[in-house]
């Protein structure tokens, strides 16, 4: 609001100073500045309208009394212009009555009948009466009734010099004509001074001797009543104003009463939204607004109550889950260790026996990685896993993820091809938490990828970034993409695994992502492979709006000229045609092309793929196809594992 | 001569296996089962090394790695279970020397404690001085004008390694490798923590210090001699 005041004001203060100026071309500056200001100032009411209650209420109240007001005093008025106009009738009625007898009178008494006598007489009368009122100016006219056939003896019209119109209407005249004996009363308006003032005409007819009807009219102007009225309008206007100001002024007092309370509650639940639970508010008296406080208070103690029961339970879980750590790592770490120095010596052992010493090393290894799983996915449950954020290149941290998985790469056949690495990716993040989601996916690729190559897509905009792991292989069948995140779900139980797995991989990467407030997502068709992308916000807390990546192909018409996906309605930074370590189209399994592209691709990949593209791996599919690997593989587990961190999900300290 | 290597562990299974597998190493292992016969025991046995499990009955492994460090420079390896951050640094800021984490692997663990028994290999009668001290390599002993500061062993390496390339900066990783014996990467917290101790021992004042100076971004580096 004020930033929009004071432009209100600069306008107006523009306007000013155009107007102190002369000329045409300034009026219309001033103009089009007060224009200006005008609209400011009407959003600026319009939006404290909507914000402000207290503005609503004073606004509504001062318009609704005024309406009031007006009607009360439009009947106030009316009834006492009434009230003036009647009694100035009544006296103007009598007053002509009084006068015309008086004129007739005289007239009778006269006894010179001649002409000129007459003519001296009625004036003489008429002058008379000229100075008689009581009542403020009046003017008095007499001329020749419309039924006078007297045609010895006629007297010219008489009026008394007053400056007043003779404002006799012929309708009047009419009347008279048809009603003599009667007096005839008529409201019509003079001009006076400048002004139409309203003035009462009573007609009646005097008997003139020898010259037979004339019409007798008195005419009283209304100056004294139109003043008066002027005066009751003007208080009334000054009335309305004050009155106006005053109930303004109540109407805010009293809302301010009741919204200052309510305005303190939002500002209390605003702070207990933003967990400072120990904030409540002042209850005073007994009153409405206290029950609110009181049942506002009584509503923040059970959330409090509520939220530090939950703590009390999550700081119990962490607590068992601390305790279960112990008590089970602590056998495992004895059984690990036996099963160590038995492995050792298994070349000394009937055939059955070195087996079996083989299946009890490989499942304590696998037992220990599930254990693991399982405390961190209890710790992520129970709300205790907590990031270590750094800003690091998403690069950096899938180039550690290469070197761990190069081995099960080479094992697979699969090359790995990175697309979109040429700027730095940065973010906050918590290295470790990704490097672990990476690998996981990055295994999960290679597992199911069915020796296909491998595509690690980075994306980044201005709000996030992305990396995508893309493979060729089975792919997921419908609804496989939800349910690829479960704990301990297992998708086709054809599929083989090389790495064990613990089944909670994929979960805890899903936990991890959100963590970030990033976004883990799956998708996949059958036979055409699958691509998963992990999308990040590039700053800690802020929203990502979309993902620099696609999740799904596109199809084919919407490839770029590299097989890289373009087009697609999420912004993709990833410049198609910058791409260094092109897969090219026939290496990629074309990427948009189902179903029988896939199978093509693999005996191309050595010849395609260059191998001195740094980010690709070379598979070295020589060494890969090796007769000694079937069931348990004493290699694979060197491979994967080569410096203690290459187990999906063993990274922990 | 066999190095001694003392065993406090509750769990009597897991201290038979660490004594199979020590003992395959060559090495001779004592075993006790609670904290204040532990401690004991390092008094009468003079061990070259304790392995110490965290979680003990009655007097916890913290304690009792604390009591030993009051008297006596014996390296001490802690046994943990907890993954939480705070029981680690906890652990070594009462005064271990490193740790491993259950489950670990046997190579894993020998790996640690044949770090930490290594020492008096390099016999060769060497002085260097760093500040106002004085460090007899071979007597392995350090001097304040004429007085001896007492350092544990692994302190005394620590403090080595930095005296004898003064110009270099060394990174956390580095000093790791060669005073932890970690080959690949490890915590990072531990040489942060026994910086902190080894300061408050040689420092004048550990607020800020000029013998063992952190360079920001890299790591530590010994101060102008």
């Amino acid at each position: 609001m004020p930033p929009l005041m004071r432009r209100v004001g600069r306008d107006v203060l523009d306007a000013a100073r155009w107007a102190g100026r002369i000329g045409r071309r300034s009026v219309r500056r001033a103009t089009v500045a007060i224009a200006r200001g005008a609209t400011r100032f009407a959003r600026f009411l319009v939006r404290w309208w909507r914000h402000s209650l207290q503005f609503r209420v004073v606004v509504a109240t001062v318009v609704l009394c005024l309406i009031v007001m007006g009607l009360l005093q439009t009947f106030l008025y009316q009834r006492i212009a009434e009230g003036l106009v009647d009694d100035r009738l009544r006296i103007a009625k009598e007053e002509a009555a009084k006068g015309t007898a008086q004129i007739q009178e005289a007239l009778d008494k006269t006894d010179k009948l001649d002409a000129d006598s007459l003519r001296q007489i009625s004036y003489d009368v008429v002058k008379r009466q000229e100075t008689e009122s009581a009542e403020g100016v009046r003017k008095l006219l007499l001329m020749r009734a419309l039924t006078n056939d007297v045609r010895d003896i006629v007297l010219p019209t008489l009026e008394t010099e007053t400056g007043i119109e003779p404002a006799v209407t012929p309708k009047m005249r009419d009347e008279l004509a048809k009603n003599a004996r009667v007096q005839q009363v008529q409201i019509v308006t003079v001009p006076r001074g400048g002004d139409l003032v309203p003035a009462i005409v009573v007609g009646s007819i005097v008997q003139v001797p020898e010259a037979g009807p004339y019409e007798l009219y008195y005419i009283y102007p209304m100056e004294r009543q139109q003043q008066i009225l002027a005066m009751v309008m003007r208080t009334f206007l000054l009335g309305v104003v004050i009155f106006a100001v005053l109930v303004g002024l109540i109407a805010h007092l009293v809302t301010r009463l009741v919204v200052d309370p309510v305005r303190e509650a939002a500002v209390v639940a605003e702070r207990l939204a933003n967990g400072r639970l120990n904030e409540r508010l002042d209850i005073k008296g007994e009153d409405d607004l206290a029950k609110l406080a009181t049942a506002f208070n009584g509503m923040a103690d059970a959330l409090q109550a509520h939220i530090s029961r939950l703590e009390d339970l999550s700081a119990l879980q962490q607590r068992f889950v601390s305790d279960v750590s112990h008590e089970l790592r602590t056998p495992l770490t004895t059984i690990r260790m036996a099963a160590e120095v038995i492995y050792d010596e298994r070349q000394t052992f009937p055939p059955v026996s070195e087996r079996s010493t083989e299946i009890l090393y490989g499942e304590v290894e696998r037992f220990d990685e599930l254990l693991a799983d399982l405390l961190e996915i209890s710790r992520i449950d129970a709300g205790a896993a907590s990031l270590d954020r750094e800003t690091v290149d998403l690069r950096d941290v899938v180039d550690r993820v290469l070197t761990g998985v190069m081995g099960l790469a080479r094992y697979k056949g699969s090359s790995i091809t990175l697309v979109g690495a040429e700027e730095p990716i940065r973010a906050e993040m918590d290295p470790r938490r990704v490097e672990r989601i990476v690998r996981n996916l990055v295994i999960n690729a290679l597992e199911h990828g069915e020796g296909r190559p491998v595509r690690i897509e980075f994306g980044s905009n201005d709000a996030a970034i992305a990396v995508a792991v893309r493979d060729f292989g089975v792919g997921l069948r419908p609804g496989e993409p939800d349910l690829v995140f479960t704990r301990f779900w297992r998708g086709d139980p054809a599929r083989k695994r090389t790495t064990g797995g613990t089944g909670l991989g994929l979960a805890i990467a899903l936990e991890d992502a959100r963590l970030h407030d990033g976004s883990l997502q799956a998708w996949g068709e059958p036979g055409v492979g699958s691509r998963f992308r992990l999308t990040l916000p590039r700053v800690a807390g802020r929203p990502i709006g979309y993902s620099p990546l696609p999740l799904t192909d596109p199809s084919p018409a919407e490839l770029g000229e590299n097989g890289v996906p373009v087009g697609e309605p999420i912004k993709a930074t990833v410049d198609p045609t910058a791409s260094t370590p092109v897969p090219p189209p026939a290496a990629g399994g074309p990427p948009g092309d189902p179903g029988e592209g896939a199978p093509t691709a693999a005996p191309q990949v050595d010849g395609v793929v260059d191998p001195e593209l740094d980010g690709v791996v070379d598979p070295e599919l020589d060494g890969v196809v090796d007769s000694e690997l079937d069931g348990v593989d004493p290699h694979l587990a060197g491979v994967l594992d080569p410096e203690l961190d290459g187990v999906p999900g063993g990274d922990r300290p | 001569m066999k190095a001694r290597v003392l065993v406090v562990d509750d769990d009597l299974a897991l201290a038979e296996m660490l004594g199979i597998v020590l003992r395959a190493e060559g090495l001779e292992v004592i075993h006790r089962a609670d904290g204040p016969s532990g401690l004991e025991a390092v008094r009468d046995a003079k061990p070259d090394l304790v392995l110490l499990d965290v979680m003990l009955p009655g007097m916890d492994g913290i304690e009792v790695c604390r009591r030993i460090r009051a008297d006596s420079v014996v390296p001490i390896v802690m046994l943990s279970a907890r993954t939480d951050t705070i029981d680690v640094v906890v652990g070594l800021e009462s005064g271990a020397d490193d740790y491993v984490l259950k489950p670990f692997k046997p190579q894993e663990l020998i790996a640690r404690v044949r770090a930490r028994l290594r020492r008096g290999e390099d016999p060769e009668p060497e002085r260097l001085t760093i500040g106002d001290l004085v460090i007899d390599v071979a007597g392995h002993s350090v001097k304040r004008a004429g007085r001896i500061v007492p350092l544990t062993p692994l302190e005394f390496e620590l403090l080595v390694a930095l005296a004898r390339k003064p110009w270099q900066v060394f990174s956390r990783e580095v000093l790791l490798e060669q005073v932890w014996g970690y080959r690949h990467a490890g915590d990072t917290r531990l040489v942060n923590v026994h910086v902190q101790r080894l300061r408050s021992k040689i420092e004048k004042d550990p607020e800020h210090p000029e013998i063992v100076v952190t360079v920001r971004g890299v790591g530590y580096k010994a101060g102008p001699s």
